[in-house]
């Protein structure tokens, strides 16, 4: 049978022995750390028979709280698995001078970058912020759960599939060596015939689907489920970062799905929109992938704007400077961010009118950005700031991104992007916003949340350590790129000839081992705080003197977070609550209606993963399989009735009677 | 959080001093004037940057909590003045900015002829730039000069204070042409052309490379820039005319064949409709040129006529990467028609001789076959 190629292409497609890695030593050693990693897991969950809880209280759980929290460790995974990424490239840079050529072979050094990007954005950033939204949002705007909570769980687990995808192809067979974006016509068939450019398609496929998903939820979920007099206008600015976030990525992913559509078309059925044959044309490519890759940027930008003024009011125990214009300044970048996309080609040739529109459209979104610095510091103006965690991430975002801005804005002037773009200095600028916004504003965001959600705070020594390491290790990683950038070094370069560079890509790799000292901290910081979360414990639900309702519930919130459903007066509705002497009722509870748990999404998602993994490798009967499997369990799944459930009422009579015996311990 | 961010400056400054920031002290008129719009957008913004970190700073300090003499007023969230300032001080900074941006955006628009080729030095109306026509192949540069009829790879002459006009395309893939000292890139594409003009003020050797990434060789697509006064230009020239050396259609098939490093070489000869044949993916004897296709398309198509042209027209490098796609290509090899239902062979498909580089109209084109009756453009459908 071994020995019939027709019948083994058949079975297993083009994956052939061939196609893992065994010739490569870097990639092998990596895959015994991880055979053992996990052997070591699945042992230890098995020796303390967690698969069941696992099972029935996180994987299948339709709680947006759990499902943030997943989100979360997705991102904190991935997270190690892209930055190992960054580090291995630093380590290239700062040898393969003089003549080396490092330690890693083109085929791998161009692998290393397209994961790393795709990495960072997919699978860190985004699951960091919409693991933030779907924690907070219902839990601030008094609602029980999301609008649609199974799609919730299906959106988490297409988005960990996809990222397993990626994960799969560094054992089995090759990822994309295109770039982060996989411009044709290099990421066509003629030039990357092998299964790179199908794992980067598919997993961002598979993925893609989980995002938009998501958003739609988000969106009902804000639109239809606030609390009672929560008009518009006095929703916490971070759901309406939220809402303006999901509204871009509800508009903008279809976009990327449809290009990627189009890729794998000319990939699988020899369409020509982008090859060099037959009229097809790279540059719609381009166009398109940036008319949702711009949006994207401030997908992940605007939560963490969201958080950073809720942070900002907290902790200096102030409401927050200019909510109104704070609001609209969301809405003006959420619509410009559309109207910006050509700035990241105008190298391509466009005319000169076409690039100084675009280039002054990308200047005036600076407009209400400064005006949201402005109203953070204005906030801290005859503030009381505490210095804890978040507020530490927040004052280092607002001396960094100003400076990661201040070099947008430049490069968004067409003359200077032509000397600057694709530059050392434009991947300086982009880690600038990327770090200094969306990183920093999700570590603050866990820091300020996390007693939330697990009803201890983390230790503040560690979260010190994570934060200083992480913010000297920025500006030693980055700086060095932005000289590098003025030098006339380009981006993705595995060789250098000018020895006069060497020292700069060596301060920059030893930024990236600080960093790596500040994300092992915040890591010993979690194992710190769970060993003496007795020590850190918050009884109160409001350890931080908090403003918004997510505060007013316990710590960590029961599953069906509020057990009335709060009315609301002020846009600070907590603190408003708390300052009219707001008193808990003790009496009148009811059951509570209730989601059910399903496995119905991890099914789904699993399917998915099976069919794309498949398609890449072109087995056929197994997508053919994959696919009837996984619109059979669809359909399948509308005939469960057993949707949601009524909370008894004597749980809830038990857990807030818990709760009122705990309030009364702290008052005493 | 002040005293690190300092530790963290210095060993930058001392580097700063040693360090060749060519973008900051480029040695052509453009790229100066280049040069300057990042340094006027700088300062510009810096006028708003400044106040805004510096009173990050000082706010964090003075309010902090254990300063209790500080006034603190929690309910104050609203001052028209201020939101007017702050809406305002970015707005006029970016008036101001967008402005330029207009202005320098069309005056130093690649595609645009330069007016100076140094400031005060307008370009007299009868100055002849000097033509350089740049593909980008993999992984390596080729340079034709048209009024010299020479070519290069890997290095490219030019005279200090004349006008150069590029027009550059690739091979294959995008890449993006970039010589920091002269001036700004652009993107070489394939069956596309896109243009540069610059000019060089000081005689040296200067690097030029490809900017967006293209594949495993692209870290070494670097190429010498040489900036030479006329006497010495001219000598480059007649020493590659006297060295020999032909570039045609035959010899550039083998050279855009994949390969990395390679060392510099000069033609002394080159095929004058080269570069046109390069933009028009038709390099290749017996393909029907990209302007040719447009022409019939324009004219309402071929019609059934058309189908075994696909053959013709298609330009795969693929085998010429070592690697042949997947899944082999379909292509309609015999068609039915009312007058021959059980449908024509077309077995005319083979290979013709090289066609004549002379372009092809679309109205006159041969035909490819002899069953084919002459076609009328299709009628328009609105």
């Amino acid at each position: 049978m071994f020995d019939n190629p027709e019948l083994m292409k058949a079975i297993f497609g083009r994956l052939t022995l061939e196609a893992l890695p065994f010739h490569e030593p870097i990639l092998v050693a990596t895959f015994a750390v991880v055979a053992i990693g996990g052997v070591a897991l699945v042992g230890a969950l098995t020796y303390f028979k967690l698969w069941g809880y696992l099972w029935t209280e996180w994987f299948t759980s339709v709680d947006h709280k759990r499902i943030g929290v997943m989100y979360i460790v997705l991102a904190l995974v991935m997270l190690l698995r892209g930055f190992a990424d960054a580090i291995m490239m630093r380590a290239q840079q700062a040898m393969a001078f003089n003549g080396s050529e490092g330690y890693l072979p083109a085929h791998h050094f161009d692998q290393i970058f397209t994961a790393h990007g795709v990495i960072m954005i997919f699978f860190v950033a985004m699951p960091f912020v919409t693991g933030l939204m779907n924690f907070v949002v219902p839990l601030q705007i008094g609602a029980r759960d999301v609008a649609f909570p199974f799609l919730n769980n299906f959106s988490f687990w297409m988005t960990a599939v996809g990222a397993a995808l990626v994960m799969v192809s560094l054992f089995v067979g090759e990822f994309a060596r295109t770039g982060w974006l996989s411009y044709p016509p290099l990421s066509n068939l003629a030039y990357s015939p092998d299964v790179g450019v199908d794992y980067y398609i598919w997993s961002l496929q598979v993925a893609g689907v989980g995002t938009l998903l998501s958003g739609v939820n988000l969106i009902a979920t804000i639109v239809k489920m606030r609390a009672p007099g929560m008009t518009l206008m006095k929703m916490p600015v971070f759901t309406w970062t939220a809402l303006c976030t999901n509204i871009l990525i509800v508009a903008a992913f279809p976009v990327l799905t449809g290009v990627l559509a189009l890729l794998s078309l000319d990939r699988y059925v020899g369409t020509n929109f982008f090859t060099n044959d037959f009229g097809g044309n790279a540059m719609m490519y381009v166009n398109l992938i940036w008319i949702w890759g711009h949006p994207e940027v401030y997908i992940l930008i605007l939560p963490a704007f969201g958080v950073f003024s809720e942070v900002v009011s907290t902790f200096s125990g102030k409401r927050l400077f200019g909510y109104t214009s704070m609001v609209y300044a969301t809405v003006v970048i959420t619509i410009l961010s559309y109207l910006v996309w050509l700035h990241h080609f105008f190298t391509m040739g466009s005319g000169a009118s076409v690039n100084s529109f675009f280039g002054i459209t990308t200047m005036i979104i600076s407009i209400p950005t400064g005006a949201k610095m402005f109203n953070w510091l204005f906030t801290m103006y005859r503030g009381r700031i505490r210095f804890e965690v978040p507020m530490l991430w927040t004052i280092a975002f607002m001396l960094t991104f100003v400076v990661g801005g201040m070099t947008g804005v430049l490069l968004a002037v067409p003359p200077a992007d032509f000397v600057l773009h694709n530059s050392l200095f434009l991947i300086a600028h982009f880690h600038n916003v990327i770090i200094g916004g969306v990183v920093f504003g999700s570590f603050a965001g866990i820091t300020y949340w996390f007693p939330k959600a697990f009803g201890f705070k983390l230790d503040p020594f560690w979260g010190k350590m994570s934060f200083w390491f992480w913010v000297t290790g920025f500006w030693f990683a980055f700086t060095p790129l932005y000289v590098l950038g003025l030098m006339g070094v380009t981006r993705r370069l595995r060789v250098f000839d000018d020895p006069s560079l060497q020292i700069w890509f060596v301060i920059a790799a030893f930024g990236g081992i600080l960093i790596a000292i500040g994300i092992a901290s915040f890591f010993v910081q979690l194992a710190v705080s769970i060993k003496n979360r007795d020590k850190l414990r918050d009884v109160t639900g409001d350890p931080w003197n908090g403003r918004t309702l997510e505060w007013s519930t316990s710590s960590p919130p029961p599953a069906y977070n509020f057990a009335f459903t709060p009315v609301i007066h002020d846009n600070d509705a907590w603190w408003d609550m708390k300052k009219r002497g707001y008193q808990r009722p003790l009496e009148g509870y009811k059951a509570i209606h209730m989601p059910s748990n399903t496995a119905a999404g991890i099914i789904l998602a699993g399917l998915s993963g099976i069919t794309a993994f498949a398609l890449i490798w072109h087995i056929w009967w197994l997508v053919i399989v994959g696919f009837v499997a996984l619109i059979g369990t669809a359909i399948g799944h509308t005939f469960n009735y057993h949707r949601s459930f009524h909370f008894p009422r004597e749980q809830v009579v038990k857990a807030e009677r818990e709760r009122t015996q705990l309030l009364q311990t702290v008052r005493a | 959080m002040k005293p690190y961010r300092i530790f963290a400056l210095l060993p930058l400054l001392a580097l700063l001093g040693g360090c060749n920031a060519i973008v900051l002290n480029p040695a052509g008129d453009v790229a100066m004037q280049q040069r300057d719009l990042v340094v006027i957008s700088t300062v510009l913004m810096l006028l708003i940057i400044i106040p805004v970190m510096a009173l990050t700073v000082f706010f964090a300090w003075r309010y902090r909590q254990s300063n209790t003499s500080a006034p603190y007023d929690p309910d104050w969230d609203h001052s028209t003045h201020l939101e007017l300032v702050i809406w305002a001080a970015p707005l006029l900074i970016i008036i101001c900015l967008g402005a330029i941006t207009w202005m320098a955006t069309h005056l130093l628009d690649p595609f645009r002829p330069i007016a100076r080729t140094a400031p005060g030095q307008t370009v007299a109306r009868e100055t002849k730039p000097l033509k350089v026509e740049v593909v980008a192949l993999d992984w390596k540069w080729l340079f034709i000069y048209p009024d010299y009829g020479i070519a290069t790879v890997n290095e490219m002459a030019a005279p200090v204070g004349q006008p150069i006009h590029f027009r550059i395309s690739a091979s294959s893939v995008m890449n993006a042409f970039y010589v920091p000292a002269l001036a700004g890139m652009i993107y070489a594409m394939p069956g596309m052309q896109t243009q540069l003009n610059a000019v060089i003020n000081k005689p040296g050797d200067f690097k030029g490379f490809s900017t967006n990434y293209s594949g495993d060789g692209f870290s070494k697509m670097r190429f010498d820039f040489l900036a030479k006064n006329d006497a010495d230009f001219g000598k480059w020239v007649s020493d590659i005319k006297a060295a020999g050396g032909n570039l045609g259609r035959t010899e550039y098939l083998e050279l855009e064949r994949p390969s990395e490093g390679v060392p510099v070489k000069k033609f002394a000869n080159v095929d004058p409709n080269l570069f046109h044949l390069i933009v028009n993916l038709c390099v290749q004897p017996g393909k029907m040129c990209m302007h040719e296709m447009a022409a019939i398309d324009a004219k309402g198509g071929l019609g059934l006529a058309g189908a075994d042209l696909v053959q013709r027209i298609e330009y795969d490098k693929s085998a010429r990467r070592g690697s042949a796609p997947v899944l082999a290509k379909a292509y309609v090899a015999s068609v039915c028609t009312t007058n021959a239902p059980m449908g024509m062979e077309m077995t005319e498909v083979q290979q013709p001789a090289p066609v004549s580089s002379t372009p092809l109209q679309g109205a006159g084109l041969p035909r490819p076959g002899t069953t084919f009756q002459s076609f009328a453009p299709r009628p328009s459908n609105s």
